[in-house]
Protein backbone atom coordinates (compact mmCIF):
# COMPACT_ATOMS: atom_id res chain seq x y z
CA UNK A 1 0.00 0.00 0.00
CA UNK A 2 1.09 3.55 -1.15
CA UNK A 3 1.07 4.90 2.50
CA UNK A 4 0.89 8.60 2.26
CA UNK A 5 3.57 10.81 4.20
CA UNK A 6 0.96 11.67 6.62
CA UNK A 7 1.09 8.53 7.89
CA UNK A 8 4.53 7.24 7.78
CA UNK A 9 5.31 11.12 10.15
CA UNK A 10 6.23 9.73 13.47
CA UNK A 11 5.51 12.73 15.70
CA UNK A 12 3.33 10.65 18.29
CA UNK A 13 4.21 10.30 21.82
CA UNK A 14 2.76 8.35 24.54
CA UNK A 15 2.03 9.95 27.31
CA UNK A 16 -1.07 9.96 31.02
CA UNK A 17 -2.02 6.75 28.73
CA UNK A 18 -2.54 8.71 24.98
CA UNK A 19 -0.99 8.47 22.32
CA UNK A 20 -0.43 12.40 21.18
CA UNK A 21 0.43 13.81 17.59
CA UNK A 22 1.65 17.35 17.19
CA UNK A 23 -0.94 18.15 14.16
CA UNK A 24 -0.39 21.65 14.11
CA UNK A 25 2.93 23.59 13.74
CA UNK A 26 3.64 27.07 15.76
CA UNK A 27 3.37 29.00 12.45
CA UNK A 28 -0.45 27.65 11.39
CA UNK A 29 -1.38 28.11 15.03
CA UNK A 30 -0.06 31.64 14.94
CA UNK A 31 -1.76 32.24 11.56
CA UNK A 32 -5.13 30.75 12.15
CA UNK A 33 -5.88 32.25 15.45
CA UNK A 34 -4.85 35.88 13.97
CA UNK A 35 -7.12 35.40 11.27
CA UNK A 36 -9.64 34.50 13.67
CA UNK A 37 -9.37 38.18 14.66
CA UNK A 38 -8.80 40.11 11.69
CA UNK A 39 -11.94 38.17 10.09
CA UNK A 40 -14.11 38.85 12.69
CA UNK A 41 -12.45 42.87 12.61
CA UNK A 42 -13.21 43.00 8.90
CA UNK A 43 -17.10 41.51 8.69
CA UNK A 44 -18.05 43.58 11.36
CA UNK A 45 -16.38 46.88 9.60
CA UNK A 46 -17.30 45.58 6.47
CA UNK A 47 -21.10 45.39 7.47
CA UNK A 48 -20.63 49.03 8.95
CA UNK A 49 -19.69 50.02 5.61
CA UNK A 50 -22.07 48.27 3.25
CA UNK A 51 -24.81 49.99 5.68
CA UNK A 52 -23.70 53.39 3.99
CA UNK A 53 -25.04 52.55 0.86
CA UNK A 54 -27.49 49.22 0.99
CA UNK A 55 -27.83 47.73 -1.72
CA UNK A 56 -26.03 45.76 -4.42
CA UNK A 57 -26.07 45.47 -8.13
CA UNK A 58 -24.72 44.05 -11.34
CA UNK A 59 -22.41 45.71 -13.57
CA UNK A 60 -20.25 48.79 -13.36
CA UNK A 61 -22.71 51.46 -12.20
CA UNK A 62 -25.44 51.23 -9.27
CA UNK A 63 -28.99 51.02 -10.79
CA UNK A 64 -30.75 52.95 -8.20
CA UNK A 65 -34.17 52.12 -9.21
CA UNK A 66 -33.44 48.49 -9.70
CA UNK A 67 -30.48 46.97 -7.31
CA UNK A 68 -30.16 43.27 -6.90
CA UNK A 69 -30.18 43.35 -3.16
CA UNK A 70 -31.35 45.92 -1.07
CA UNK A 71 -31.84 46.35 2.88
CA UNK A 72 -34.07 49.00 3.69
CA UNK A 73 -36.92 49.81 5.92
CA UNK A 74 -40.21 51.09 4.43
CA UNK A 75 -43.52 52.71 6.30
CA UNK A 76 -46.80 50.12 6.61
CA UNK A 77 -50.08 50.86 5.75
CA UNK A 78 -50.68 50.57 10.09
CA UNK A 79 -48.05 54.08 9.70
CA UNK A 80 -45.29 51.51 11.80
CA UNK A 81 -41.95 51.27 9.68
CA UNK A 82 -40.36 47.72 9.31
CA UNK A 83 -37.45 46.12 7.99
CA UNK A 84 -37.08 44.87 4.50
CA UNK A 85 -34.63 42.88 2.69
CA UNK A 86 -35.57 43.00 -1.19
CA UNK A 87 -33.63 40.37 -3.30
CA UNK A 88 -34.75 40.82 -6.75
CA UNK A 89 -38.86 40.75 -6.99
CA UNK A 90 -38.99 39.44 -3.50
CA UNK A 91 -38.69 40.79 -0.32
CA UNK A 92 -38.73 39.58 3.21
CA UNK A 93 -40.23 41.46 6.21
CA UNK A 94 -37.07 41.56 9.02
CA UNK A 95 -37.47 43.89 11.63
CA UNK A 96 -35.33 44.18 14.57
CA UNK A 97 -32.46 42.81 12.61
CA UNK A 98 -32.03 44.05 8.92
CA UNK A 99 -33.34 47.39 8.43
CA UNK A 100 -35.03 48.73 11.14
CA UNK A 101 -33.22 47.27 14.73
CA UNK A 102 -32.50 48.85 18.06
CA UNK A 103 -29.66 51.41 17.92
CA UNK A 104 -27.37 52.35 20.90
CA UNK A 105 -29.57 54.64 22.67
CA UNK A 106 -32.42 51.61 23.03
CA UNK A 107 -35.07 53.28 19.75
CA UNK A 108 -35.28 51.59 16.97
CA UNK A 109 -32.67 52.90 13.98
CA UNK A 110 -33.29 52.82 10.44
CA UNK A 111 -30.12 51.06 9.33
CA UNK A 112 -29.31 47.90 7.25
CA UNK A 113 -26.87 45.75 9.66
CA UNK A 114 -28.30 46.00 13.49
CA UNK A 115 -25.39 47.55 16.09
CA UNK A 116 -23.79 44.70 17.63
CA UNK A 117 -22.68 43.60 13.90
CA UNK A 118 -21.32 46.38 13.29
CA UNK A 119 -17.58 47.82 13.83
CA UNK A 120 -18.17 50.62 15.30
CA UNK A 121 -21.48 50.02 16.48
CA UNK A 122 -22.95 53.77 15.58
CA UNK A 123 -23.00 54.49 11.89
CA UNK A 124 -19.66 55.61 11.61
CA UNK A 125 -18.61 54.92 7.55
CA UNK A 126 -14.92 56.93 8.38
CA UNK A 127 -14.19 54.66 11.31
CA UNK A 128 -15.40 52.24 10.13
CA UNK A 129 -13.36 52.08 6.62
CA UNK A 130 -10.19 52.48 9.08
CA UNK A 131 -10.28 49.35 10.72
CA UNK A 132 -11.53 47.89 7.46
CA UNK A 133 -8.45 48.82 5.92
CA UNK A 134 -5.77 48.34 8.76
CA UNK A 135 -7.20 44.65 9.00
CA UNK A 136 -7.21 43.80 5.14
CA UNK A 137 -3.05 44.36 5.67
CA UNK A 138 -2.84 41.92 8.57
CA UNK A 139 -5.05 39.52 6.45
CA UNK A 140 -2.71 39.58 3.35
CA UNK A 141 0.01 39.80 5.78
CA UNK A 142 -1.01 36.68 7.49
CA UNK A 143 -2.51 34.83 4.31
CA UNK A 144 0.98 35.68 2.63
CA UNK A 145 3.12 34.25 5.38
CA UNK A 146 0.99 31.14 6.01
CA UNK A 147 0.99 30.16 2.19
CA UNK A 148 4.68 31.00 1.64
CA UNK A 149 5.43 28.72 4.80
CA UNK A 150 2.70 25.83 3.91
CA UNK A 151 4.75 26.15 0.40
CA UNK A 152 8.28 25.81 1.35
CA UNK A 153 7.60 23.35 4.34
CA UNK A 154 5.46 21.31 2.37
CA UNK A 155 2.42 21.80 5.27
CA UNK A 156 0.30 22.86 2.57
CA UNK A 157 0.41 19.55 0.54
CA UNK A 158 0.49 17.22 3.24
CA UNK A 159 -2.21 18.54 4.95
CA UNK A 160 -4.99 20.05 2.21
CA UNK A 161 -3.97 18.21 -0.63
CA UNK A 162 -6.55 14.70 -0.66
CA UNK A 163 -4.08 11.73 -0.62
CA UNK A 164 -5.20 8.83 -3.39
CA UNK A 165 -6.99 6.79 -1.07
CA UNK A 166 -8.99 9.43 0.28
CA UNK A 167 -10.26 10.07 -3.20
CA UNK A 168 -11.15 6.88 -4.00
CA UNK A 169 -13.30 6.56 -1.04
CA UNK A 170 -14.73 9.97 -1.45
CA UNK A 171 -18.44 8.61 -0.74
CA UNK A 172 -17.46 6.98 1.95
CA UNK A 173 -16.13 9.84 3.70
CA UNK A 174 -19.31 12.06 2.80
CA UNK A 175 -20.98 9.39 4.58
CA UNK A 176 -19.01 9.26 7.70
CA UNK A 177 -19.33 13.13 7.89
CA UNK A 178 -22.60 13.08 7.26
CA UNK A 179 -23.17 10.92 9.91
CA UNK A 180 -20.91 12.84 12.20
CA UNK A 181 -18.69 9.57 12.96
CA UNK A 182 -15.58 11.14 12.66
CA UNK A 183 -12.49 8.95 12.49
CA UNK A 184 -9.79 8.47 15.51
CA UNK A 185 -6.62 6.55 15.94
CA UNK A 186 -3.83 6.66 12.93
CA UNK A 187 -6.67 8.24 10.69
CA UNK A 188 -7.21 11.38 13.25
CA UNK A 189 -3.62 12.19 11.97
CA UNK A 190 -4.91 13.69 8.78
CA UNK A 191 -7.77 16.04 7.85
CA UNK A 192 -10.13 13.93 5.89
CA UNK A 193 -11.17 14.45 2.09
CA UNK A 194 -14.03 17.11 2.42
CA UNK A 195 -11.89 18.83 5.44
CA UNK A 196 -9.43 19.19 2.76
CA UNK A 197 -11.02 20.26 -0.16
CA UNK A 198 -13.23 22.95 2.03
CA UNK A 199 -9.85 24.50 3.70
CA UNK A 200 -7.90 24.19 0.23
CA UNK A 201 -11.12 26.49 -1.46
CA UNK A 202 -10.67 28.75 1.67
CA UNK A 203 -7.28 29.44 1.36
CA UNK A 204 -6.82 29.44 -2.31
CA UNK A 205 -10.34 30.03 -3.46
CA UNK A 206 -12.10 32.69 -1.32
CA UNK A 207 -10.02 34.56 0.85
CA UNK A 208 -7.86 35.45 -2.20
CA UNK A 209 -11.09 36.36 -4.30
CA UNK A 210 -12.42 37.90 -1.15
CA UNK A 211 -8.71 40.50 -1.09
CA UNK A 212 -9.17 40.81 -4.84
CA UNK A 213 -12.88 41.64 -5.13
CA UNK A 214 -12.23 44.14 -2.50
CA UNK A 215 -8.48 45.74 -4.55
CA UNK A 216 -11.34 45.99 -7.54
CA UNK A 217 -13.36 48.34 -5.91
CA UNK A 218 -11.05 50.87 -5.70
CA UNK A 219 -10.39 53.63 -7.88
CA UNK A 220 -6.86 53.77 -7.76
CA UNK A 221 -6.40 50.22 -8.34
CA UNK A 222 -8.77 50.15 -11.28
CA UNK A 223 -6.42 52.93 -12.77
CA UNK A 224 -3.45 51.06 -11.87
CA UNK A 225 -4.83 47.37 -12.94
CA UNK A 226 -8.01 47.52 -14.68
CA UNK A 227 -8.19 44.09 -15.44
CA UNK A 228 -8.95 43.10 -12.16
CA UNK A 229 -12.05 44.99 -12.14
CA UNK A 230 -13.09 43.66 -15.69
CA UNK A 231 -12.25 40.12 -14.27
CA UNK A 232 -15.20 40.94 -11.32
CA UNK A 233 -17.76 42.07 -14.50
CA UNK A 234 -17.50 46.09 -13.39
CA UNK A 235 -17.05 47.89 -9.39
CA UNK A 236 -20.35 46.88 -7.89
CA UNK A 237 -19.97 43.38 -9.78
CA UNK A 238 -17.05 43.09 -7.48
CA UNK A 239 -18.70 44.43 -3.97
CA UNK A 240 -21.40 41.76 -4.96
CA UNK A 241 -19.22 39.22 -5.06
CA UNK A 242 -17.05 40.60 -2.20
CA UNK A 243 -20.71 40.84 0.08
CA UNK A 244 -21.41 37.13 -1.07
CA UNK A 245 -17.89 36.08 -0.72
CA UNK A 246 -18.23 37.77 3.12
CA UNK A 247 -21.55 35.57 3.43
CA UNK A 248 -19.92 32.01 2.38
CA UNK A 249 -16.61 32.73 4.66
CA UNK A 250 -19.53 33.36 7.70
CA UNK A 251 -20.89 30.39 6.03
CA UNK A 252 -17.53 28.15 6.76
CA UNK A 253 -17.06 29.98 10.37
CA UNK A 254 -20.50 28.17 11.07
CA UNK A 255 -20.08 24.89 10.23
CA UNK A 256 -15.96 24.54 11.05
CA UNK A 257 -17.19 26.01 14.61
CA UNK A 258 -20.07 23.33 14.90
CA UNK A 259 -17.81 20.39 13.67
CA UNK A 260 -15.24 21.68 16.43
CA UNK A 261 -17.97 21.52 18.98
CA UNK A 262 -19.32 17.74 18.21
CA UNK A 263 -16.19 15.86 17.22
CA UNK A 264 -14.26 17.15 20.54
CA UNK A 265 -13.93 20.57 22.16
CA UNK A 266 -11.05 20.03 23.96
CA UNK A 267 -8.66 18.36 22.28
CA UNK A 268 -9.83 20.71 18.94
CA UNK A 269 -8.96 23.33 20.69
CA UNK A 270 -5.65 21.64 22.91
CA UNK A 271 -4.19 20.95 19.44
CA UNK A 272 -4.96 24.45 17.74
CA UNK A 273 -3.23 26.51 21.10
CA UNK A 274 -0.42 23.65 21.34
CA UNK A 275 -0.18 21.57 18.73
CA UNK A 276 -0.93 18.20 20.15
CA UNK A 277 -3.47 15.84 19.30
CA UNK A 278 -4.57 13.51 21.02
CA UNK A 279 -5.07 10.23 19.12
CA UNK A 280 -7.28 8.44 21.67
CA UNK A 281 -6.53 6.51 25.09
CA UNK A 282 -6.66 2.49 23.11
CA UNK A 283 -3.13 1.73 22.12
CA UNK A 284 -5.07 -0.25 19.71
CA UNK A 285 -6.92 2.15 17.86
CA UNK A 286 -3.67 4.77 17.71
CA UNK A 287 -1.41 2.25 16.54
CA UNK B 1 -23.35 20.22 35.33
CA UNK B 2 -22.24 20.13 31.97
CA UNK B 3 -25.08 22.64 31.33
CA UNK B 4 -24.26 24.78 33.75
CA UNK B 5 -20.89 24.75 32.58
CA UNK B 6 -21.76 25.71 29.03
CA UNK B 7 -24.07 28.33 30.09
CA UNK B 8 -20.85 30.13 32.02
CA UNK B 9 -18.86 29.53 28.77
CA UNK B 10 -21.56 30.84 26.68
CA UNK B 11 -21.70 33.90 28.72
CA UNK B 12 -18.15 34.17 29.20
CA UNK B 13 -17.46 34.30 25.76
CA UNK B 14 -20.59 36.73 25.18
CA UNK B 15 -18.92 38.79 27.78
CA UNK B 16 -15.34 38.65 26.30
CA UNK B 17 -16.83 39.74 23.01
CA UNK B 18 -18.97 42.79 24.13
CA UNK B 19 -15.70 43.84 26.20
CA UNK B 20 -13.49 43.06 23.20
CA UNK B 21 -15.57 45.46 20.59
CA UNK B 22 -16.92 48.16 23.37
CA UNK B 23 -12.87 48.22 23.37
CA UNK B 24 -12.69 48.49 20.25
CA UNK B 25 -14.91 51.40 19.99
CA UNK B 26 -12.89 53.09 22.83
CA UNK B 27 -9.34 52.31 21.13
CA UNK B 28 -10.42 54.31 17.81
CA UNK B 29 -11.64 57.08 20.25
CA UNK B 30 -8.19 57.86 21.30
CA UNK B 31 -5.37 59.39 19.81
CA UNK B 32 -3.35 56.25 19.33
CA UNK B 33 -5.93 54.17 18.11
CA UNK B 34 -6.49 57.19 15.33
CA UNK B 35 -2.92 56.95 14.45
CA UNK B 36 -2.55 53.05 14.38
CA UNK B 37 -5.80 52.95 12.52
CA UNK B 38 -4.06 55.67 10.13
CA UNK B 39 -1.41 53.35 9.11
CA UNK B 40 -4.00 51.46 6.61
CA UNK B 41 -4.06 54.21 4.65
CA UNK B 42 -0.31 55.26 4.44
CA UNK B 43 0.20 51.53 3.42
CA UNK B 44 -2.73 52.36 -0.08
CA UNK B 45 -1.20 55.55 -0.56
CA UNK B 46 2.24 54.53 -1.27
CA UNK B 47 1.79 50.85 -2.41
CA UNK B 48 -0.88 52.31 -5.01
CA UNK B 49 1.34 54.91 -6.18
CA UNK B 50 4.04 51.92 -6.22
CA UNK B 51 1.65 50.45 -8.84
CA UNK B 52 0.82 53.73 -11.12
CA UNK B 53 2.83 56.12 -12.60
CA UNK B 54 1.49 59.92 -12.26
CA UNK B 55 0.39 59.90 -15.53
CA UNK B 56 -1.66 56.35 -15.59
CA UNK B 57 -4.97 57.15 -16.42
CA UNK B 58 -8.23 55.98 -14.65
CA UNK B 59 -10.65 53.62 -17.00
CA UNK B 60 -12.16 55.55 -19.67
CA UNK B 61 -15.83 53.86 -21.03
CA UNK B 62 -18.09 54.27 -24.05
CA UNK B 63 -20.52 56.95 -24.36
CA UNK B 64 -23.11 53.85 -24.21
CA UNK B 65 -22.23 53.00 -20.72
CA UNK B 66 -23.19 56.53 -19.45
CA UNK B 67 -25.52 56.62 -16.38
CA UNK B 68 -28.48 57.74 -16.96
CA UNK B 69 -29.34 59.83 -13.90
CA UNK B 70 -25.70 61.06 -12.34
CA UNK B 71 -26.54 61.34 -8.40
CA UNK B 72 -25.80 64.45 -7.11
CA UNK B 73 -24.59 63.75 -3.66
CA UNK B 74 -23.40 66.14 -0.75
CA UNK B 75 -24.59 69.78 -1.12
CA UNK B 76 -26.96 69.84 -3.89
CA UNK B 77 -28.08 73.54 -3.91
CA UNK B 78 -25.59 75.44 -1.91
CA UNK B 79 -27.91 78.19 0.00
CA UNK B 80 -24.93 80.75 0.05
CA UNK B 81 -26.51 84.40 -0.97
CA UNK B 82 -22.96 85.10 -2.94
CA UNK B 83 -23.40 81.71 -4.80
CA UNK B 84 -27.18 82.20 -5.18
CA UNK B 85 -26.17 85.42 -7.00
CA UNK B 86 -23.70 84.16 -9.34
CA UNK B 87 -26.25 81.23 -10.22
CA UNK B 88 -28.86 83.57 -10.80
CA UNK B 89 -26.94 85.17 -13.88
CA UNK B 90 -25.92 81.58 -15.18
CA UNK B 91 -22.39 82.61 -13.57
CA UNK B 92 -21.71 84.99 -15.76
CA UNK B 93 -19.68 87.29 -13.16
CA UNK B 94 -17.79 83.59 -12.25
CA UNK B 95 -14.60 84.55 -11.58
CA UNK B 96 -12.05 81.25 -10.54
CA UNK B 97 -9.12 82.37 -8.56
CA UNK B 98 -6.13 80.43 -8.93
CA UNK B 99 -3.32 81.93 -6.19
CA UNK B 100 -0.96 80.92 -3.37
CA UNK B 101 1.88 79.83 -4.25
CA UNK B 102 2.19 80.89 -8.13
CA UNK B 103 4.28 83.05 -10.25
CA UNK B 104 1.23 84.56 -11.44
CA UNK B 105 -1.94 84.64 -10.14
CA UNK B 106 -5.07 83.93 -12.31
CA UNK B 107 -8.79 84.89 -12.29
CA UNK B 108 -10.70 83.96 -15.19
CA UNK B 109 -14.26 83.75 -16.23
CA UNK B 110 -16.33 80.88 -17.42
CA UNK B 111 -15.52 82.09 -21.26
CA UNK B 112 -12.13 82.23 -19.98
CA UNK B 113 -12.15 79.01 -18.86
CA UNK B 114 -13.90 77.83 -22.18
CA UNK B 115 -11.18 79.47 -24.32
CA UNK B 116 -8.23 77.25 -22.87
CA UNK B 117 -7.48 73.75 -24.20
CA UNK B 118 -10.20 71.16 -23.04
CA UNK B 119 -10.11 67.46 -21.88
CA UNK B 120 -13.59 64.80 -22.56
CA UNK B 121 -13.46 62.17 -20.03
CA UNK B 122 -16.01 59.07 -19.71
CA UNK B 123 -15.27 57.89 -16.12
CA UNK B 124 -16.83 55.94 -13.45
CA UNK B 125 -17.47 58.52 -10.12
CA UNK B 126 -17.13 55.92 -7.18
CA UNK B 127 -19.02 57.27 -3.88
CA UNK B 128 -16.84 56.28 -0.70
CA UNK B 129 -20.65 55.09 0.23
CA UNK B 130 -20.39 52.45 -2.39
CA UNK B 131 -22.29 53.18 -5.20
CA UNK B 132 -20.68 54.16 -8.89
CA UNK B 133 -22.15 56.47 -11.79
CA UNK B 134 -20.71 56.89 -14.89
CA UNK B 135 -21.05 60.38 -16.45
CA UNK B 136 -18.89 62.48 -19.42
CA UNK B 137 -16.66 65.04 -17.86
CA UNK B 138 -15.35 68.22 -20.15
CA UNK B 139 -13.43 71.09 -18.58
CA UNK B 140 -9.89 73.11 -18.23
CA UNK B 141 -7.05 70.13 -17.21
CA UNK B 142 -5.50 71.38 -13.75
CA UNK B 143 -2.01 71.42 -15.36
CA UNK B 144 -3.19 74.12 -18.06
CA UNK B 145 -4.44 76.21 -15.35
CA UNK B 146 -0.68 75.73 -13.49
CA UNK B 147 1.48 76.24 -16.47
CA UNK B 148 -0.28 79.50 -17.37
CA UNK B 149 0.03 80.54 -13.52
CA UNK B 150 3.59 78.86 -13.20
CA UNK B 151 4.38 77.13 -9.57
CA UNK B 152 6.53 78.73 -6.75
CA UNK B 153 9.28 75.65 -5.99
CA UNK B 154 7.92 75.38 -2.51
CA UNK B 155 4.26 74.41 -4.13
CA UNK B 156 2.93 70.74 -2.47
CA UNK B 157 -0.74 70.83 -2.74
CA UNK B 158 -3.27 72.28 -4.71
CA UNK B 159 -6.65 73.53 -2.22
CA UNK B 160 -10.19 73.94 -3.49
CA UNK B 161 -12.16 75.99 -1.51
CA UNK B 162 -15.82 75.98 -2.53
CA UNK B 163 -19.25 78.11 -2.07
CA UNK B 164 -21.12 75.81 -0.56
CA UNK B 165 -21.66 76.52 3.50
CA UNK B 166 -21.86 72.79 5.14
CA UNK B 167 -22.21 73.88 8.26
CA UNK B 168 -21.50 76.67 10.57
CA UNK B 169 -18.56 76.90 13.28
CA UNK B 170 -19.33 75.96 16.77
CA UNK B 171 -22.81 75.09 16.33
CA UNK B 172 -22.81 71.37 15.84
CA UNK B 173 -20.32 68.60 15.77
CA UNK B 174 -19.64 68.89 12.21
CA UNK B 175 -18.70 64.87 12.45
CA UNK B 176 -22.46 64.07 12.95
CA UNK B 177 -22.82 64.95 9.37
CA UNK B 178 -21.60 62.22 7.42
CA UNK B 179 -21.99 60.86 4.09
CA UNK B 180 -23.30 58.01 4.80
CA UNK B 181 -25.60 59.34 7.50
CA UNK B 182 -29.18 59.84 6.49
CA UNK B 183 -29.62 62.91 4.73
CA UNK B 184 -32.50 64.32 7.37
CA UNK B 185 -29.76 66.53 9.27
CA UNK B 186 -28.06 67.71 6.82
CA UNK B 187 -30.98 68.68 4.72
CA UNK B 188 -32.42 70.67 8.22
CA UNK B 189 -28.94 72.57 8.57
CA UNK B 190 -29.23 73.76 4.64
CA UNK B 191 -32.40 74.87 5.31
CA UNK B 192 -31.47 77.10 7.82
CA UNK B 193 -28.48 78.11 5.81
CA UNK B 194 -30.91 79.49 3.57
CA UNK B 195 -33.44 80.53 5.56
CA UNK B 196 -30.64 83.04 7.23
CA UNK B 197 -29.40 83.36 4.04
CA UNK B 198 -32.75 85.18 2.44
CA UNK B 199 -34.04 86.53 6.15
CA UNK B 200 -32.35 89.23 4.62
CA UNK B 201 -29.71 89.58 7.92
CA UNK B 202 -26.44 89.94 7.21
CA UNK B 203 -24.55 86.88 7.94
CA UNK B 204 -21.16 85.41 7.33
CA UNK B 205 -22.61 83.81 4.68
CA UNK B 206 -22.61 87.12 2.52
CA UNK B 207 -18.81 87.27 2.44
CA UNK B 208 -17.52 88.56 -0.95
CA UNK B 209 -16.93 86.21 -3.78
CA UNK B 210 -12.98 87.27 -3.21
CA UNK B 211 -12.70 85.88 0.18
CA UNK B 212 -13.46 82.24 -0.95
CA UNK B 213 -11.58 80.58 1.90
CA UNK B 214 -9.33 83.28 3.37
CA UNK B 215 -8.94 83.46 6.91
CA UNK B 216 -8.37 80.96 9.64
CA UNK B 217 -10.71 77.97 8.89
CA UNK B 218 -9.91 76.99 12.77
CA UNK B 219 -13.08 77.58 15.06
CA UNK B 220 -12.20 79.98 17.14
CA UNK B 221 -14.28 81.15 20.24
CA UNK B 222 -15.40 84.50 18.07
CA UNK B 223 -16.14 82.68 15.44
CA UNK B 224 -19.27 80.70 16.21
CA UNK B 225 -21.68 80.90 13.44
CA UNK B 226 -19.24 81.27 10.74
CA UNK B 227 -19.46 79.14 7.65
CA UNK B 228 -17.64 76.01 7.34
CA UNK B 229 -17.53 75.79 3.39
CA UNK B 230 -16.29 72.78 1.45
CA UNK B 231 -12.91 72.66 0.76
CA UNK B 232 -10.21 69.73 -0.46
CA UNK B 233 -6.76 69.02 -1.48
CA UNK B 234 -4.48 66.90 -3.99
CA UNK B 235 -0.68 67.44 -4.07
CA UNK B 236 1.02 67.50 -7.22
CA UNK B 237 1.20 64.61 -7.89
CA UNK B 238 -2.26 64.02 -8.84
CA UNK B 239 -2.82 67.89 -9.75
CA UNK B 240 -0.81 67.67 -13.09
CA UNK B 241 -2.65 63.96 -14.40
CA UNK B 242 -4.07 64.80 -17.59
CA UNK B 243 -7.55 63.89 -16.31
CA UNK B 244 -7.33 66.35 -13.29
CA UNK B 245 -9.41 69.21 -14.57
CA UNK B 246 -11.76 71.59 -13.61
CA UNK B 247 -15.06 70.83 -15.56
CA UNK B 248 -17.42 72.86 -16.91
CA UNK B 249 -19.84 70.06 -18.50
CA UNK B 250 -21.60 67.05 -17.63
CA UNK B 251 -22.41 64.93 -20.46
CA UNK B 252 -22.53 67.58 -23.25
CA UNK B 253 -24.63 70.10 -20.84
CA UNK B 254 -23.04 73.08 -18.54
CA UNK B 255 -22.72 71.21 -15.32
CA UNK B 256 -25.95 71.43 -13.26
CA UNK B 257 -26.03 73.44 -9.59
CA UNK B 258 -26.63 69.62 -8.58
CA UNK B 259 -23.74 68.17 -9.50
CA UNK B 260 -21.17 71.13 -8.74
CA UNK B 261 -21.93 74.58 -11.36
CA UNK B 262 -19.98 76.49 -12.61
CA UNK B 263 -16.66 73.95 -11.70
CA UNK B 264 -16.24 70.85 -10.15
CA UNK B 265 -12.50 69.48 -9.41
CA UNK B 266 -12.63 65.56 -11.33
CA UNK B 267 -9.02 63.52 -9.61
CA UNK B 268 -10.60 60.71 -11.39
CA UNK B 269 -8.23 57.89 -9.32
CA UNK B 270 -10.02 58.73 -5.93
CA UNK B 271 -13.41 58.72 -4.53
CA UNK B 272 -16.37 61.25 -4.66
CA UNK B 273 -15.41 63.46 -1.87
CA UNK B 274 -12.52 64.43 -3.16
CA UNK B 275 -14.66 65.51 -6.88
CA UNK B 276 -15.01 69.28 -4.62
CA UNK B 277 -18.13 70.86 -6.46
CA UNK B 278 -18.95 74.68 -6.31
CA UNK B 279 -14.80 75.59 -7.00
CA UNK B 280 -14.19 78.84 -6.62
CA UNK B 281 -10.46 78.98 -5.49
CA UNK B 282 -7.67 77.24 -6.69
CA UNK B 283 -4.68 77.94 -4.03
CA UNK B 284 -1.75 76.52 -4.11
CA UNK B 285 0.06 75.90 -0.56
CA UNK B 286 3.26 74.06 0.71
CA UNK B 287 1.51 72.19 3.63
CA UNK B 288 -2.29 71.05 4.78
CA UNK B 289 -1.99 72.31 8.44
CA UNK B 290 -3.26 75.71 7.92
CA UNK B 291 -6.20 74.55 6.11
CA UNK B 292 -9.56 73.31 8.41
CA UNK B 293 -8.08 71.45 10.92
CA UNK B 294 -5.41 70.34 9.31
CA UNK B 295 -6.47 66.99 7.69
CA UNK B 296 -6.68 68.57 4.14
CA UNK B 297 -10.47 68.59 3.56
CA UNK B 298 -13.82 68.72 4.97
CA UNK B 299 -14.56 65.22 5.17
CA UNK B 300 -11.28 64.57 5.87
CA UNK B 301 -10.99 66.79 9.33
CA UNK B 302 -14.36 64.57 9.88
CA UNK B 303 -12.15 61.51 9.89
CA UNK B 304 -12.11 60.37 6.13
CA UNK B 305 -8.99 59.41 4.62
CA UNK B 306 -7.49 62.20 2.63
CA UNK B 307 -5.67 59.93 0.06
CA UNK B 308 -8.96 58.07 -1.04
CA UNK B 309 -8.00 55.62 -3.86
CA UNK B 310 -9.42 53.10 -2.48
Amino acid sequence: MAASPALEAPETVDRHGRRWFYRHPLVIRLAHWINAVVLLVLLMSGLQIFNAHPALYWGAVSTFDDPALAITSEQGGDGKSRGVVTVGTHSLDTTGVLGLSRGAGGADVERAFPAWATLPADQDLATGRRWHFLFAWLLVINGAVYLLYGLFSGQLRRRLIPDGDQIRDFGGSVKEHLLLRFPEGTEAKRYNVIQKLTYLVLVLGLLPAMVLAGLAMSPGMDAAWPWLTELFGGRQSARSVHFIAAGLIVLFVVVHVLLVLVSGLVNNMRGMITGWFSLGRDRETAR
Amino acid sequence: MILHRRKLLTAGAGLMGTALLGGCDRFAGTDTGRRTLQVGEDANLYVQRLLMGPATLAREFPAAMISPWFKPNGTIDPPDRAYRALAAKAFADFKLTVDGLVETPLSLSLADLRALPSRTQITRHDCVEGWSCIGQWAGVPLAELLKRTGLKPQARYAVFHCADTLEYAGSQDGAFLRPGQPGAVREAYVQLAAAEDWGGAPTATDAPAADWGQGSPDPEPDDKGRPIRYYESIDLYDAVNPQTILAYDLNGKPLPVSNGAPLRLRVERQLGYKQAKYVMRVELVESLKGLGQGGGGYWEDRGYEWYAGI
